[in-house]
């Protein structure tokens, strides 16, 4: 048993559904066993920077790939916009970068559909305290075949695009320093084309669902795991949502702008990076507010806060609704996530739909090229939030710094402070019941954290529960294996 | 209408050992056997039920970090599994499960898991961890051209 002090004792949860991306929730007590503190660890792998030092740059939007297997696309194109900047591309060729909003819109479309109808639906269409036995994808096909279906040719449907404009499912090549290394095919396009109408029919149903939810359980949902907080993402000059590219702007919880339109070579300035001892993950803060006041949240509901409008008419009145719950200003509920990951959704089919009518996907200009430089910032929103990439390249083309930022980190404070609400609302002091763990479950998941930054091996997959007293004996444990 | 066969290769090749399932895919891929389908991924996905339920047989091969030397094959079936705190990946069950319950295709299964020792972040694949995948394939290949029974095969490891 760990401890905290002399008078504390811990109650661990802890999921290992990885080799080395699993995280655990430590539930910190007192001698009167009332919960003193929540923490979630997450085993962040901080060897990647080392592992491409010395690797000439144009590989690296191909080796990023392999930090993770869950948002691949959102590393290789951050690498390339960064690798941009280093051949001296101030301006992608209009195929080269709409080519790579269209592999980036997929894979948000895919990353936020399988969220949604494979982890979340379950909550929401059985509730917190039904069986798990029923409460998972599998259950959702049995009692709602529809939905699970389309969950289901959603997916395909994005991994679709991606392997259309990254070359291939895994380890895609599409996106190259200065540009990009294939067009659209006209037979491609019209694949894409043919099947659109459907997957937005489908999208749109989960947003009512989503919306649905949302409303019906307000009152419940805005005490669960919700605090304010400052929201950060990158807007588009004119302050529109944009996934793949602009400038950074922070607000705080009532929607007054921190900083705005901060270029991403500029992000340093403004950002640091905490270390803490119990933590292997760092917490970045807004330096200007101090690591008390200065963490933030990023992702769907931040992007949603901090964007002025978004530029596609179903999720911009969508967006609008979704705020006028918090009379126009930033929505801090935890579990409004889940609406504002859904009218993303939308906006991204509704972003695919214009990329596919416009001609320049079947451009033959592909990559540009400029004065040579040594360092490079590329900054995008994937689907979890902010993803920040810096190298640093020598004059023989090796890189000799990496630092990324992921968007787990940059909701690390805010997840730890969701499990502590919740913990603080259910844990009663004693034993972790099924109805508590999952609504700890439930928490987390409203940010769809990534902690698959590893291996997928046979033997490693059970769910650890267990209690201890503040002498070290166990009161109690719970193993929800793994299949 | 002859028999039609998925060999699903699942892990990271960034990860050393995890690699083995795309390495085994790959290798087999090469071979170009007929009326085997050969994919690989990082992980499993919901989406993955497409296929599984487009074949009659199924071959997941991964690494793995605890079993048998050097390889052990068993017989899976639909498992609804749990919903962790985050992975989006799915189990080979619980693909198995949703391409019956959303497809109505009962595909008949096997887990190939080839014996890991290394999973941190690198390219190489340990010296043992090849000489595993060697044997494996010496195993597998055959029964990917018919030669035997696949269920015959997974009850001598059940010994």
């Amino acid at each position: 048993m760990e401890t905290t002090g002399s008078k504390l004792k811990r109650v661990v949860i802890e999921p290992v559904t990885r080799v080395e991306g699993h995280g655990k929730v430590t539930l910190h007590l007192d001698e009167e066993g009332k919960l003193h503190d929540a923490r979630l660890h997450i085993v962040e792998f901080r060897g990647f920077e080392r592992f491409i030092q010395g690797r000439p740059y144009w590989e690296v939007p191909v080796l990023v790939q392999r930090l993770c297997g869950i948002c691949p696309v959102s590393h290789h194109l951050a690498a390339a916009k960064a690798m941009d900047m280093i051949v001296g591309a101030e301006k992608l060729t209009p195929t080269g970068e709409k080519m790579r909003r269209l592999m980036h819109y997929g894979q948000t479309l895919q990353s936020h559909a399988l969220h949604f109808f494979h982890l979340v639906s379950p909550d929401l269409l059985f509730g917190f305290d039904a069986d798990p036995a029923v409460r998972n994808v599998i259950g959702v096909a049995m009692k709602h075949k529809d939905l699970a279906v389309q969950g289901v040719m959603m997916r395909k449907y994005g991994q679709e695009i991606i392997k259309a404009t990254a070359g291939k499912k895994i380890h895609g090549t599409g996106a190259i320093p200065g540009g990009i290394n294939k067009s659209l095919s006209l037979e491609e396009r019209d694949g894409f084309l043919k099947g659109l109408g459907q997957i937005k029919e489908w999208a749109e149903g989960a947003l009512a669902l989503a919306r649905k939810y949302t409303e019906d359980h307000l009152k419940e949902l805005a005490g669960f795991g919700s605090f304010d907080s400052n929201h950060l993402s990158i807007v588009r000059e004119d302050g529109a949502m944009d996934l793949y590219d602009g400038n950074l702007r922070a607000i705080d919880s009532e929607g007054k702008k921190i900083f705005d339109q901060v270029a991403p070579v500029d992000y340093l300035k403004h950002i640091k990076e905490e270390v803490r001892s119990w933590s292997y993950m760092k917490f970045p803060f807004i330096e200007s507010l101090g690591t008390e006041k200065g963490w933030y949240r990023v992702g769907p509901l931040a992007r949603v806060n901090t964007c002025d409008f978004i530029d596609t008419p179903v999720a911009e009145k969508e967006r609008k609704e979704l705020l006028q719950l918090t009379n126009g200003k930033p929505n801090n509920i935890t579990m409004a996530y889940h609406w504002a990951r859904m009218i993303e959704l939308v906006h991204s089919l509704e972003k695919i739909a214009e990329l596919l009518n416009d001609k320049d996907l079947q451009g033959s200009d592909l990559v540009v090229q400029g004065e040579r430089r040594h360092e490079g910032v590329g900054i995008l929103e994937a689907p979890r939030g902010t993803l920040f990439h810096h190298y640093r390249v020598n004059d023989d083309d090796q890189i000799e710094m990496a630092n990324l930022i992921v968007s787990t980190t940059s909701n690390n404070e805010p997840m730890n402070r969701a499990v502590t609400s919740v913990a603080k609302q259910y844990f009663d002091g004693r034993a972790v019941t099924e109805g508590m763990l999952n609504r700890i479950e439930v928490a987390i998941r409203a940010y769809d954290p990534c902690l698959s930054c590893a291996t997928h091996a046979l033997g490693r997959m059970p769910l650890t529960v267990a209690v201890y007293d503040h002498q070290g004996k166990l009161l109690d444990r719970v193993v929800r294996e793994g299949e | 209408m002859s028999r039609r066969v998925l060999v699903f290769g699942i892990g990271n090749p960034g990860r050393r050992d995890d690699g083995l399932g795309p390495a085994l895919a790959e290798a087999l891929e090469a071979r170009q056997l007929a009326g085997v389908t050969i994919d690989a991924d990082y992980q499993l996905t919901i989406e993955d039920s497409v296929s599984v339920a487009e074949h009659d047989l199924v071959v997941f091969a991964d690494a793995d970090a605890v079993g048998p030397e050097p390889y052990s094959l068993k017989p899976i079936g639909p498992a609804a599994g749990g919903v962790g705190f985050s992975t989006h990946g799915a189990e080979p069950g619980g693909v198995i499960a949703l391409a019956q319950q959303v497809f109505d295709k009962k595909t008949e299964a096997y887990l190939f898991g080839i014996r890991g020792y290394e999973f941190e972040l690198s390219v190489e694949m340990t010296e043992k961890a090849k000489a595993n995948l060697e044997k494996a394939l010496a195993f597998l290949e055959p029964l990917l051209r018919g030669e035997g029974s696949f269920a015959e095969a997974a009850a001598s490891f059940c010994a």
